[in-house]
């Protein structure tokens, strides 16, 4: 019943025994401890969970820990190794970008994989057809749509979309709103 | 969630063997469909055979100009090719309409095209469904249809199929290659899906044990252009209500311009991505005007049959087309404004 899964997991190496059900959501929180992940809806649609699997944003709920053998992961918390923040982070604190805070931990990921696909010139539906390798600029346009994936039932959107931007580097005070 | 086995597939040929001898054995690619489901107890198979290592993860070029996409590249890689974004501005839309960032770094092209409906009722293991347990009845007639189909169903199913993608390959007269037991074979993806007539648990023509292992795109017909417009109920992260992909071919030298020809599909109307034959025949020779687009659009959705519920969808449906034509013809902006004949 039982597979070997070997993982690093915020820069440890871990080497579990998992029942295939296990998903990589419960293996962190269950097995190893690891409470940054939140499990919200536990069906991909709140991002509560979202971790970085080998630098990618996933739903930690919908991967089957079996499945991810060797794989590196990165949750909030390996974002901010020995306690000291990412500017993710501090950006989210800085700008007041979460009240409950349950939501925070997946955002956290979810964002700064946003930061590296628009450096990395990959586009959202809000992008332009037009192609060229030139990041993207975060505008609140293309961080609402790139971050649908992640919910906040208090509702804190519009400090959290202030949050990345201020990470991305952007000007927060330049940048135009219509609001 | 049932337990199950678990086999990592080393190669396509070796995971068709593996699920073909076990009547219950099933694919993992993303999982992002599949893993909600086995918590939803929706399905329950006793073999996953995990394709996460194989070799299917590439964009090659292929002699004639086309794309070949392996059947394990993500939905946001392909989304961010750029010789999909230069050639296929439709296809990549139609990706980045689809789900949230996060999904779409998991999902795979071949499991898109094999994602199950999200019709609420198939989703809740407690209501009769003819999709889930063929047989027990369906549970949307006379139910909550707002995302049901108005266009091909039967009175067995009014299911629509939920991916984006699917339709603008549809639009792409995309192939499908799929490995079974007897060999590798060819499908178009507009005869992928099936509607659902009396066995609507029966999502496409694949039989038990075939494996997609990649999806053909034709090169790029010179001159045309395509794009891919969704309607839904929220900006973001949800399923269409109605979707249309187009690719219109115009000749401008013509004293009017006139449509060469127009491909297109729409999504959130039916039991598969539908092709707008109709619309399409119309339109060949027939002046780039407003008014042929609104002829067409009525022509294709007379077969319209909607449930109570979702009658909206006709004239949604009707109105996107028209509009996503002008804009392809480069008419500009004009509202269409809902008309019952």
């Amino acid at each position: 019943m039982g597979h070997p899964v070997h993982l690093v997991i915020d820069g440890q190496p871990h080497d579990l025994t998992v029942d295939p059900r296990t998903t990589l959501l419960d293996a962190l929180r269950d097995h190893l401890g690891n409470m940054s992940p939140k499990k919200g809806c536990d069906h991909g649609q709140c991002g509560a969970c979202t971790v970085l699997v080998d630098g990618r944003r996933l739903n930690s709920c919908l991967l089957l820990a079996v499945s991810l053998d060797g794989a590196e992961v990165l949750t909030s918390d390996g974002l901010a190794p020995d306690g000291e923040l990412s500017a993710m982070h501090a950006a989210f604190l800085e700008q007041d970008a979460f009240q409950c805070g349950y939501c925070t931990p997946g955002q956290i990921c979810s964002a700064t994989g946003v930061l590296r696909e628009a450096a990395d010139g990959r586009p959202s539906v809000v992008t332009d057809d037009h192609v060229d390798d030139q990041p993207i600029e975060l505008t609140e346009d293309e961080i609402r749509e790139r971050m649908s994936g992640n919910l906040c039932r208090c509702g804190a959107y519009v400090n959290i979309v202030a949050a990345v931007q201020q990470a991305a580097g952007a000007s927060t005070a330049s940048e135009g709103t219509d609001r | 969630m049932r337990p199950f086995d678990y086999a990592r597939a080393d190669d396509p040929a070796g995971a068709v063997a593996a699920v073909a001898e076990r009547p219950d054995a099933t694919y993992l690619a993303g999982g992002t469909n599949l893993v909600d489901h086995l918590k939803l107890g929706i399905t329950a198979p006793d073999l996953l055979v995990d394709l996460g290592r194989l070799d299917l993860a590439d964009i090659e070029e292929l002699p004639d100009g086309g794309l070949r996409v392996g059947a394990m590249v993500r939905n946001s890689d392909l989304a961010a090719d750029p010789r999909v974004r230069r050639d296929h501005p439709m296809l990549s839309r139609a990706l980045l309409s689809g789900a949230s960032g996060q999904l779409r770094n998991a999902a795979t092209t071949g499991g898109n095209l094999l994602q199950r409906t999200r019709c609420v009722y198939f989703q809740d293991p407690t209501t009769p469904c003819n999709k889930r347990a063929p047989g027990s009845g369906c549970s949307a007639l006379g139910g909550y249809t707002r995302y049901h189909a108005i266009l091909g169903a039967s009175d067995a199913c009014i299911a629509t199929h939920p991916s984006d993608m699917a339709v603008a390959l549809a639009a792409l007269d995309a192939t499908v290659v799929v490995l079974g037991a007897g060999g590798e074979t060819r499908i178009p993806v507009t005869q992928l899906h099936r509607l659902p007539g009396d066995e609507p648990e029966r999502d496409t023509v694949l039989e038990h044990g075939d494996l997609i292992t990649a999806v053909e795109l034709p090169p790029p017909a010179s001159g045309t252009r395509s794009t891919y417009r969704k309607i839904r109920d929220r900006a973001s992260f949800a399923f269409a209500l109605v979707s249309v992909a187009a690719v219109l071919d115009l000749d401008p030298d013509a004293a009017q311009p006139t449509v060469r020809s127009a491909r297109i599909a729409l999504g959130g109307v039916a039991h598969a991505p539908w092709r707008a034959r109709r619309a399409e025949q119309l339109l060949a020779g027939a002046p780039a005007t407003r008014e042929s687009f609104r002829r067409a659009a009525a022509a294709e959705l007379e077969q319209a049959r909607p449930v109570e519920g979702n009658e909206f969808k006709v004239t949604m449906a009707r109105g996107v087309m028209v509009s996503v034509l002008a804009e392809l013809a480069g008419l500009g902006e004009e509202n269409e404004e809902p008309h019952d004949e």
